[in-house]
C-alpha cells in the first residue's frame, strides 16, 4: 500500500473538529490517525474508556465523531466492546446487521494499564475480533497528572512529586507492550506520531484488518503534564524515537519486527530536557538521576534489539 | 401445551432463557448463580440455542459486555450473585441511564464481611437506587414466570430488570413447575425491535456522554418518571401473562387481606412460611393476613396502602440490614407508603434470614402475636427489631 500523508490528509474526517482537547494534545491526534486507516466505506463502533477524551469528545448534546460510539466507565472499555463484537457476530448471523463493522476501542494509559487491565487482558484473551488502542501519556491527566504505572522513572507527576525526599516517580515504566505481546495476539505494535504519520497509519490500518484481537500502544504526550510547548508534540515524539525512549516495533503473529533504528541514537537528555515534568533531573547534584535513566533505555533497548534479531 | 417438569430455580431460569434465545449472554460463575450460566452453556454447546456466550472474567466484565451488546441492539442477559451484583454496581447506574433493556436473573445471597454464600437480599436491596426494575420470587414457578414476563416489561419500558430468586432455598431447591412450550414462550417476548442501536446502519448512534450540571438533572428526572411508567406495563405483562397461563401476577400478594386486623410484609420465599403461620392462626380464629412483595423497583407506594388501609398493626420484614439506624430498607418505604393513611396502623420492622439465617413458622407465629399486643397496648415500644438472632431476640438494643 502506497502510503500518502497528503492522500490520507483529503479523506472525509471521522473525528470531527471543535472538541474539546488541549491544543498540542497527542490524544485527538492519535484517534484520527487510527481512524483514518478505516478503509472509506467500512463502519466502525468506537469505545472509550473514560478519560480526557471522553470527556472533551462527548459532551451531550454533541459527539465529535461520525461512527457509532460508546462509553461505559473507566475500568471496563475492552469489555464493553467485546459485547458490541459479540452482538455484532450474534445479529450478523441472524441476517439482522448486513454491513461491515469494526471495532475499535480507546482508552488512556489510567483505563489500559491500570484499572482497565483486567478487562483489556479478559478481551484480549477471549479473542474478540477489535482493536484496542491505548492512548499513552504516561499519568492520569484527566483528574489532574497523577502518576501512572506508566508514568516513567523521574516524572514529575502530582502523586509523585519532586521534594527534598523525593526524586518525582521511584518506579520505572510499566512495559504493557511486552504484557500484551504474552497474550499471544495476532498482531500488536508500539508506535507514536512519527514523521509523516506512516508508521501510525500502517500499523493502525494492520491491526484493523487483521482478525482477532489486536493491541496498539501509542505515546500520546499531553503539553499539561509534560509540560512541553504545545507545537512540539511532534518534536517530542520524534526525540522519544530517536533516543530509544519509545522504540516503533511490531510483533506480527509473534514475530518481533523492529521498525525504525536510529541512525545515531540520540542521547536521553534530549528528551528529557524539553519537558518541565523532568526539570529537576537537570539540578546540580542530580547528575545521577540522569544516568540512571540512560541505563535503563540503554538496557531496555539491547533487549529489544536482541529479540527482534533473533 | 403447558408440561409439567421438576427443575431447581436455578435450572428454571436458564430454561427460561434457553425458550426466550436471547443473541447474547455475558456472565460469571458467582455461588448460587453459578448454575444459570453452566446450564446455558451446555444448551449452546448441544446446539439448542443461538446465543453468544461471553465468558468474561468477572462481573464488572460482564455488566459492562452487556452493556455493550444491548446497547449494539442484542437481546442481552446475565445472572450474578451478592459479590458479583456489589462489582457490578457502578455499571448498574450506567446500564439504567442508557435505558437499555437488560435482564438479570439475581440469585440473592449476602454480601460479605464475613463471608457467607447463604441468602438474604443485601445484595438487590444495596441495588436498589441503581434504577433497575426489581422483581422478587417466592417460588420455582414465580422465578419461571418472572423472567418471561421481565423480557417485555424491561424491551417496553427500555429499563433493566433484575428477576431475584433466594439463594439456595428456591435456586437450588427442586419443585414441580409448569412450563410453557418454546412457541408460547417465544411468541410472548416477541422479536427485539430496539428504537436505537450501535449497529443500525441508517443512523450512528453515541451513548454514555458526559452530562454536565445543565443536562444531568433532565436525565435523572426522564429516568425517575420511566420507572413511574413501568409501573402500568408491570401490570400489562401481568395481564397478558395471565390470560397465557391463568397464573395471577401483581405488584404483590394478598393473603388472606380481607378481613386482617394484623399482617405481614415480605419479600421473596420466606413468604411460604409466613403463609402457614398465618393458615394456623386463622385456624385459631385469628384475623391474620400476610403481603408478599413482588415488585421492589418501582415501589407500588399506593397499591400496598391501600392494601394495608384496615389493618390496626403491620410487621415488614427485612432480609437486609441497611445499618441506617431507623430499620432496613423494605421497612423504612412501606411504612413511608402507609403515613398517607387517614388511619395509619402500627408499623414495625423486623430483621430476619441475613445470611442464611432459618426462619421458622413458630418465628412468624410470634411476629403475629407481638402485633396483637402492640394493637392491643396502643405501644408499639421499638419498632426497629431482630427476629431469629441470638444475643436479643425480638428487639434490637
Amino acid at each position: 500500500m502506497a502510503y500518502s500523508l497528503k492522500k490520507e490528509a483529503t479523506k472525509p474526517e471521522r473525528l470531527a473538529g471543535g472538541h474539546r482537547l488541549c491544543s498540542g494534545c497527542g490524544a485527538g491526534v492519535a484517534v484520527r490517525g487510527v481512524l483514518r486507516a478505516l478503509d472509506e466505506g467500512d463502519r466502525a463502533v468506537v469505545t472509550n474508556a473514560t478519560s480526557c477524551l471522553e470527556v472533551s469528545t462527548f459532551i451531550y448534546p454533541n459527539t465529535a465523531y461520525y461512527d457509532s460510539y460508546v462509553h461505559s466507565a473507566f475500568a471496563c472499555a475492552a469489555a464493553t466492546c467485546s459485547g458490541v463484537e459479540t452482538a455484532y457476530r450474534a445479529l450478523k448471523k441472524k441476517g439482522k446487521v448486513q454491513d461491515n463493522y469494526k471495532f475499535i476501542t480507546f482508552g488512556g494509559d489510567g483505563g489500559t494499564y491500570d484499572i482497565g487491565i483486567q478487562s483489556l487482558s479478559g478481551a484480549m484473551e477471549r479473542g474478540h475480533d477489535m482493536v484496542y488502542v491505548c492512548y499513552d501519556n504516561e499519568a492520569y491527566m484527566n483528574t489532574g497528572i497523577q502518576r501512572s504505572s506508566a508514568t516513567p522513572r523521574f516524572a514529575n507527576a502530582t502523586t509523585s512529586p519532586v521534594g527534598t525526599q523525593s526524586a518525582g516517580k521511584r518506579q520505572t515504566k510499566k512495559d504493557l507492550t511486552s504484557i500484551m505481546a504474552a497474550h499471544g495476539l495476532p498482531y500488536l505494535a508500539q508506535t507514536t506520531f512519527f514523521k509523516d504519520m506512516r508508521d501510525l497509519h500502517t500499523k493502525a490500518h494492520r491491526a484493523i484488518y487483521t482478525e482477532g484481537p489486536c493491541f496498539l500502544n501509542v505515546l500520546a504526550p499531553c503539553p499539561r503534564g509534560w509540560r512541553y510547548e504545545e507545537a512540539k508534540l511532534q518534536e517530542v515524539c520524534r526525540l522519544a524515537v530517536e533516543s530509544c525512549v519509545w522504540p516503533l516495533y511490531e510483533i506480527i503473529e509473534g514475530q518481533y519486527v523492529l521498525n525504525y533504528e536510529p541512525k545515531k541514537k540520540l542521547p536521553v537528555v534530549d528528551f528529557l530536557k524539553m519537558q518541565g515534568r523532568f526539570s529537576h533531573m537537570f539540578k546540580k547534584g542530580n547528575e545521577w538521576m540522569i544516568d540512571e535513566a540512560q541505563e535503563y533505555v540503554d538496557q531496555k533497548w539491547e533487549t529489544l534489539l536482541r529479540v527482534c534479531r533473533n | 401445551m403447558a408440561k409439567q417438569d421438576r427443575m431447581s430455580g436455578n435450572e428454571a431460569v436458564a430454561y427460561a432463557m434457553k425458550q426466550i434465545n436471547p443473541d447474547v449472554m455475558g456472565a460469571f460463575p458467582i455461588t448460587p448463580s453459578t448454575e444459570i450460566p453452566q446450564y446455558y452453556s451446555e444448551y449452546i454447546a448441544d446446539g439448542e440455542v443461538d446465543t453468544e456466550f461471553i465468558t468474561v472474567e468477572s462481573e464488572h466484565s460482564a455488566m459492562a459486555s452487556v452493556i455493550g451488546s444491548s446497547a449494539a441492539g442484542a437481546r442481552s442477559v446475565t445472572a450474578t450473585s451478592s459479590c458479583g451484583l456489589a462489582y457490578m454496581w457502578e455499571l448498574l447506574y450506567v446500564a439504567a441511564s442508557m435505558r437499555l433493556p437488560i435482564t438479570m436473573a439475581v440469585v440473592n445471597r449476602a454480601l460479605t464481611g464475613p463471608i457467607n454464600i447463604n441468602n438474604d437480599h443485601s445484595d438487590s436491596m444495596g441495588a436498589r437506587d441503581s434504577g433497575w426494575i426489581q422483581i422478587y420470587a417466592e417460588t420455582n414457578q414465580e422465578v419461571y414466570d418472572n423472567f418471561i414476563q421481565a423480557i417485555p416489561i424491561s424491551e417496553r419500558m427500555r429499563l433493566p430488570i433484575m428477576v431475584c430468586q433466594d439463594g439456595f432455598i428456591t435456586s437450588h431447591g427442586v419443585s414441580n413447575i409448569e412450563l410453557l412450550d418454546d412457541e408460547e414462550v417465544r411468541d410472548f417476548v416477541g422479536e427485539y425491535e430496539p428504537e436505537h442501536f450501535l449497529l443500525n446502519s441508517e443512523e450512528p448512534y453515541a451513548v454514555g456522554p458526559y452530562g454536565i450540571s445543565a443536562y444531568y438533572m433532565e436525565a435523572k428526572r426522564a429516568q425517575a418518571q420511566s420507572m413511574k411508567d413501568s409501573m402500568a406495563v408491570i401490570m400489562d405483562v401481568a395481564n397478558e401473562f395471565k390470560e397465557l397461563t391463568g397464573r395471577d401476577y401483581g405488584f404483590f400478594e394478598e393473603y388472606m387481606m380481607g378481613d386482617a386486623e394484623v399482617a405481614l410484609v415480605v419479600i421473596g420465599s420466606s413468604a411460604g412460611t409466613g403463609k402457614e403461620a398465618v393458615d394456623r392462626l386463622r385456624g385459631e380464629g385469628k384475623k391474620v393476613g400476610l403481603i408478599k412483595l413482588r415488585v421492589f423497583r418501582p415501589f407500588p407506594r399506593k397499591p400496598l396502602a391501600y392494601a394495608m388501609c384496615k389493618v390496626k398493626a403491620v410487621a415488614v420484614m427485612d432480609k437486609a440490614e441497611s445499618f441506617s439506624n431507623s430499620g432496613g430498607p423494605l421497612f423504612n418505604e412501606a411504612r413511608s407508603s402507609l403515613y398517607d393513611l387517614p388511619n395509619k396502623p402500627f408499623v414495625i420492622n423486623y430483621i430476619y434470614g441475613l445470611g442464611g439465617r432459618d426462619i421458622t413458622v413458630e418465628d412468624f407465629y410470634e411476629i403475629y402475636q407481638d402485633l396483637f399486643v402492640i394493637y392491643r397496648t396502643d405501644d408499639p415500644e421499638d419498632v426497629y427489631r431482630y427476629i431469629g438472632v441470638r444475643d436479643s431476640r425480638y428487639r434490637y438494643e
